[in-house]
């Protein structure tokens, strides 16, 4: 893998920062966007910019083309069987809130449960916190390991035949924790459970066959992989996106409207009810290319290099605490001895350095883990081990400034 | 941005209202008591003030957060303590001006260690940081008032 020219492709990375040239450390919160992707969202504003699936013009036609075309990259990119079974959503978020509120309401009542971890993000617990509290059912949680691992024995003592519904993160954006959501689907589905998977960050950064992992559900975000903002996918199977009802009603979603009552078209548009993101969708596909052109294994690669070397250099800093397992995604969270992150991120940001600091969206299991905030690297295919030289000597710096006061 | 930069955000006083809270702690008896956090980055403080004869009799505050929101913090209990409410309060508007960068007419009323505070309204993503005090003293006060 040629770092050096797909840093040529990434615009954004190429300027100064407070002085210093940018160190961009923030690909978990949202990737940077190569040109061939910036291009894209020119190319369809400047020549085909029209609504889908409607009018009979010319470009509404290219429009639709290219739309329906993301989808089929989409498809071929995370395995699934039909394109029937890949949903354009604004992103993890909106995909899980759907899952929750259309399988949920329809197959969860009262006394039944539904499982998830206390590392999830908020966006996998919050929408089945909303959805338990209206269907009477219960929320329970796999414990962790204290390195911040699921062991499979827990997996199976907490997932019951009462259980409906197993919701977890493919990989942590805390810990970096890579789960085995093959093994958990498989518990679920002998229990009679289905079980959605939040990608957000693994679909960015390995390839994922949903097939293989036999997910019901699996979620993710367009932005995170250098896609654009607004866009993101949910992968269902089939046979049971065809028994759940919609969650948005409106324009693009419906076979025939009547005074006082309606029928939804077939998949995947049901779920897709107003002017869908066109761009955005378009945008994403350029970014599937792009990465498919790359090779996700490669990037993986490169990023678990850069954990280890990461954790390997930050070790060497004292007061230096690491959060997460050993085997991990290409992230590093971390805190330096009583430096608060906030502080620490913004003496870094003084050196040129983005690095995320704060709860990550995680407060459970910021909890879990004792403490308020974090700060937090992490790497993509552009990153180098230069990057986290100048993140150590940053480190090192805030080390010094914040030295008097400790 | 260089040091210099830096060090017109982590001012001296700053850092010594960090490190030596003043008024850190709880009062007893019966306080009002105001938790707030800021959801953005898990910072959260709780104030307790004790209010008599339209005076703040008493502030303490204690918490988790930053440099900048702990000395805030610190300082606005100094401030505040032994002050009119209206006084108060009217710090309170003073220093979110000073927070979007306006020069300020601060009137009779003494800011002292606050305007330490003043370079963070150059680092737009702390300024909730140093406010989050305040805003716990406003809705404490403003509570105080409807009870």
């Amino acid at each position: 893998m040629d770092v050096k020219a797909i840093r040529e492709a990434f615009p954004v990375l190429h300027q100064e920062v407070n002085g210093h040239p940018l160190v961009y450390l923030d690909s978990s919160a949202t990737s940077q966007k190569p040109i061939k992707v910036i291009e894209k969202l020119d190319e369809y504003y400047r020549g085909y910019n029209s609504n889908v699936h409607r009018g009979v013009h010319t470009l509404g036609t290219r429009a639709t083309d290219e739309y329906e075309g993301a989808r089929e990259k989409v498809r071929r990119f995370i395995n699934a069987s039909s394109t029937e079974e890949v949903i354009f959503t604004r992103g993890t978020t909106t995909a899980i809130n759907t899952v929750a509120v259309s399988y949920g309401r329809a197959n969860l009542s009262e006394g039944d449960e539904v499982i998830i971890t206390p590392m999830e993000h908020h966006s996998n617990i919050i929408p089945w916190q909303q959805i338990v509290k209206e269907t009477g059912a219960n929320l329970k949680y796999i414990p962790l390991q204290p390195d911040g691992t699921i062991r499979i024995e827990d997996v199976k003592e907490t997932i019951t035949p009462k259980t409906k519904i197993v919701a977890v993160m493919h990989v942590s954006n805390v810990l970096g924790t890579i789960n085995p959501v093959k093994e958990i689907a498989r518990v679920a589905h002998e229990q009679g459970a289905v079980m959605l998977v939040d990608g957000a960050q693994s679909v960015p950064h390995m390839s994922i066959d949903v097939q293989d992992l036999d997910a019901d559900f699996y979620a993710f975000s367009g932005h995170k992989m250098c896609g654009p903002t607004g866009v993101g996918v949910l992968y269902g199977k089939k046979s049971l996106l065809d028994k759940m009802e919609p969650v948005e009603f409106g324009g693009e979603m419906i076979d025939f409207v009547n005074l006082y009552d309606s029928t939804w078209k077939e998949l995947p548009w049901k779920f897709e009810g107003g002017t869908p993101i066109i761009a955005g969708a378009v945008g994403l596909g350029a970014a599937i290319d792009f990465l498919t052109n790359i090779g996700l294994d490669e990037i993986r690669d490169h990023e678990e290099k850069l954990a280890a070397y990461a954790i390997q250099e930050m070790s060497k800093l004292d007061g230096m605490k690491i959060y997460g397992p050993d085997q991990r995604a290409g992230l590093v969270t971390f805190n330096l001895a009583d430096v608060h992150p906030h502080d620490l991120a913004t003496v870094l940001d003084a050196e040129g350095i983005a690095v995320r600091a704060g709860h990550h969206c995680a407060q459970p299991l910021m909890r879990w883990l004792d403490v308020s905030a974090t700060a937090r690297a992490s790497f993509y295919l552009y990153n180098t081990e230069e990057d986290i030289d100048r993140l150590v000597a940053g480190l090192q710096t805030t080390k010094e400034y914040f030295g008097d006061v400790f | 941005m260089s040091f210099n930069n830096l060090d017109t955000l982590y001012r001296q006083v700053i850092m010594d209202h960090y490190k030596n809270p003043r008024n850190r702690g709880s009062i007893e008896g019966n306080p009002m008591t105001v938790d707030m956090n800021n959801p953005t980055c898990g910072d959260r403080i709780q104030l307790q003030l004790l209010i008599e004869d339209g005076h703040v009799k008493e502030a303490k505050f204690d918490g988790e957060g930053c440099s900048i929101s702990l000395s805030s913090a610190s300082m606005m209990t100094q401030a505040i303590k032994g002050k009119p409410v209206d006084e108060a309060l009217k710090m309170s508007e003073l220093f979110s001006e000073i927070m979007q960068g306006k020069d300020v007419d601060e009137g009779d009323i003494d800011l002292g260690d606050i305007e330490a505070l003043q370079g963070v309204s150059k680092f737009p993503a702390r300024i909730k940081c140093a406010t989050l005090a305040w805003k716990a003293m406003e809705k404490g006060v403003d509570e105080e008032k409807q009870d």
